[in-house]
């Protein structure tokens, strides 16, 4: 990503401009039609995942050896109770997919906050205090950069036992250091501008020229980044547990089912068609929004 | 210039450290390796393993130990087949790599031809509809993707087999499948690279020369945007890597990516720790290589 400095740098307290700043943004974002299908499909989801005993038509665990194999609704053999039909032991596969958009979401956007934290913090630092301290952290983001990213999330959740805490952490702290070297270059970029100048002149302290001045003005960089980071880490969680590291067996997740229908591919289509159309559709869905929220934060794209 | 290359130097054996560093972490991450590998044994049995693999040890003692071995090529047995880890890594070795060859070949030749174009005609239906590939690519889980390629082309269609490694035919889902994963990736970088150069003003005075469009495209334009074209690729190959394990595993291709996703459920820690430190190693070679050619490539950097 490009280094971008912001033609208005965030005045802090200045409510007026602000508003107005955040119309624009808001006007620039509603003009893309892509965008606005991608905010509904992903409400959409997010909202089935909240109310997923409201919204899944039946228990997504309950067996029926009568039903197995179900094909949706609108094959001939299809049912109306089951309208995408259901997987080797009868279960119903909307209602699994309802309740799998849970794991999805909740890792995804957990592991992205890790991610966040431990990112933004050391780009502040290396980009601020510079030196010996800036070589040392971009020598772990090179280290961590040497491997593939699933590979090395896949050994550590083996080695720690795989569970929705450990996947968690282990995708946050294997996804960080995109934060690390776009805070960093954005912080270098600043440091030199004249309002960071001034309030260093006036006696700001490093701290609070790095909380209050810096740290502000990456803020749109942050948001355009974990938008698109979120939907890495579903894609990555979706990974984990189709290679049968997932997080468990106690919620369906879309990865596990499309790891058990790929067995029954040439019998049964639709069982590991319609998850992937679930995780397409989602991450679809959030880059669209990501990608246009990077295009309306850019005060040069008009 | 050999002080850039020195640098460089440096900053491989730094990395490659650090690689280590994370690779023995893999064993001794939940504390204890032991009961890691081997969950069901009785107690006794573990004190005597504790004793005769130096997991007693001070951890920086264990860690020396590890570096020594592993700079010997001596990664321990593997637990499952009973056989040194590295040989049964090495030998996948070729298969993934050519998988991951094949998949980036595809995908160059899509893609650069695609983001030319792309880039040269800026917002026609030919653009839109790339930049809408490229949004479904990068939105795709890999693995689901071969299997919907498994059901299209060997299920209904039986034009190829489904799985395995044995005949040419057997290596296109596999290549097919990786290539979807980066195809996306490459375009979105050759177009932009392609707009960012296309306008500047010696592209203009090539045309007003009157030096033939075709000409223009290839021999100035392109040389320039090939730059981070280059880089990127040397930066995905990473990325590529990561999707390679999935493919295999989708796929059955008898390649490292497989072998490491079996010792992981088998708990066979040698294996996953020579293969993720082999991988990693090409990983860190492949940008080296990127950052010398670079050096060589680019003239400012010649010049300083």
């Amino acid at each position: 990503m490009a280094i971008r400095t912001l033609a208005s740098p965030v005045e802090v307290g200045d409510r007026a401009a602000r508003s107005a700043e955040r119309s624009r943004v808001w006007r620039k974002f509603v003009r893309n039609p892509a965008a606005i299908a991608g905010a509904l499909v992903l409400a959409t989801v997010v909202a089935a995942a909240i109310f997923a005993p409201l919204v899944a038509p039946q228990d997504p665990a309950r067996q029926s050896l009568i039903r197995r194999f179900t094909p949706p609704v609108w094959a001939d053999a299809g049912k109306a109770a089951y309208p995408l039909g259901t997987d080797q032991v009868g279960r119903d596969i909307l209602s699994r997919i309802v309740y799998g958009a849970r794991v999805s979401l909740v890792v995804g956007i957990a592991a992205v906050l890790v991610s966040l934290v431990v990112g933004v913090t050391l780009g502040l630092l290396s980009g601020f205090l510079q030196g010996r301290v800036d070589t040392v952290i971009m020598t772990v983001v090179d280290v961590t950069l040497s491997f593939p990213q699933l590979l090395l999330a896949l050994a550590f959740v083996a080695a720690l036992g795989p569970s929705l805490v450990t996947i968690i952490v282990v995708l946050g702290l294997t996804g960080w250091e995109r934060y690390t070297r776009v805070v960093r270059a954005e912080v270098l970029a600043l440091r030199e501008k004249d309002f960071v100048e001034a309030a260093r002149a006036i006696g700001a302290s490093p701290i609070r020229t790095l909380l209050r001045h810096l740290l502000p003005n990456t803020f749109s960089s942050i948001i355009v980044m974990s938008t698109l980071q979120v939907a890495q880490a579903i894609l990555q969680e979706a990974a984990l547990s189709f290679l049968g590291v997932g997080t468990g067996n106690v919620y369906p997740t879309w990865g596990q089912m499309i790891a058990l229908g790929r067995d029954f591919v040439s019998v049964a289509w639709w069982l590991p068609t319609f998850p992937g159309l679930a995780i397409l559709l989602t991450v679809l869905a959030i880059n669209l929004v990501g990608d246009r929220l990077r295009d309306a934060l850019d005060p040069r794209v008009t | 210039m050999l002080s850039l290359l020195t640098r460089r130097l440096i900053r491989l054996a730094v990395v490659l450290a650090g690689v280590s560093v994370v690779t023995f972490a893999i064993l001794h991450v939940s504390g204890d390796p032991v009961s890691l590998m081997m969950p069901e044994a009785p107690e006794s049995d573990r004190v005597v393993l504790r004793q005769s693999m130096g997991f007693n040890d001070p951890l920086p003692v264990q860690f020396a130990r590890f570096v020594h071995n592993i700079a010997r090529g001596d990664f321990g047995q593997s637990f499952f087949h009973r056989e040194p880890a590295l040989p049964l890594v090495l030998e996948r070795m070729p298969t993934t790599l050519l998988l991951t060859v094949l998949a980036m070949a595809l995908s160059l030749g899509l893609a650069v031809p695609i983001g030319i174009l792309s880039a040269i005609r800026r917002n026609s239906a030919f653009d839109h509809s790339a930049t809408l590939v490229v949004f479904l690519g990068t939105s795709m889980p890999v693995f689901w993707t071969g299997i919907m390629l498994i059901l299209l082309f060997a299920v209904q269609l039986r034009w190829l087999p489904v799985s395995g490694w044995d005949s040419w035919a057997a290596l296109v889902l596999p290549a097919a499948t990786l290539a979807t994963f980066s195809t996306p990736l490459l375009l979105r970088i050759v177009r932009s690279s392609m707009l960012e150069v296309i306008n500047l003003d010696y592209v203009r005075t090539a045309r007003a020369k009157g030096v033939s469009e075709w000409l223009v495209i290839c021999r100035h334009a392109l040389t320039n945007a090939a730059l981070p074209l280059v880089t990127v690729a040397g930066l995905q190959f990473g990325l590529l890597l990561g999707g390679a394990v999935i493919t295999e595993t989708v796929f059955a291709v008898p390649g490292v990516g497989r072998l490491i996703v079996n010792a992981i459920r088998q708990l066979d820690f040698p294996i996953v720790q020579a293969g993720v430190f082999l991988l990693a190693l090409i990983v860190v070679l492949v940008n080296f290589a990127v950052d010398v050619l670079y050096i060589y490539l680019n003239p400012q950097i010649r010049v300083r």
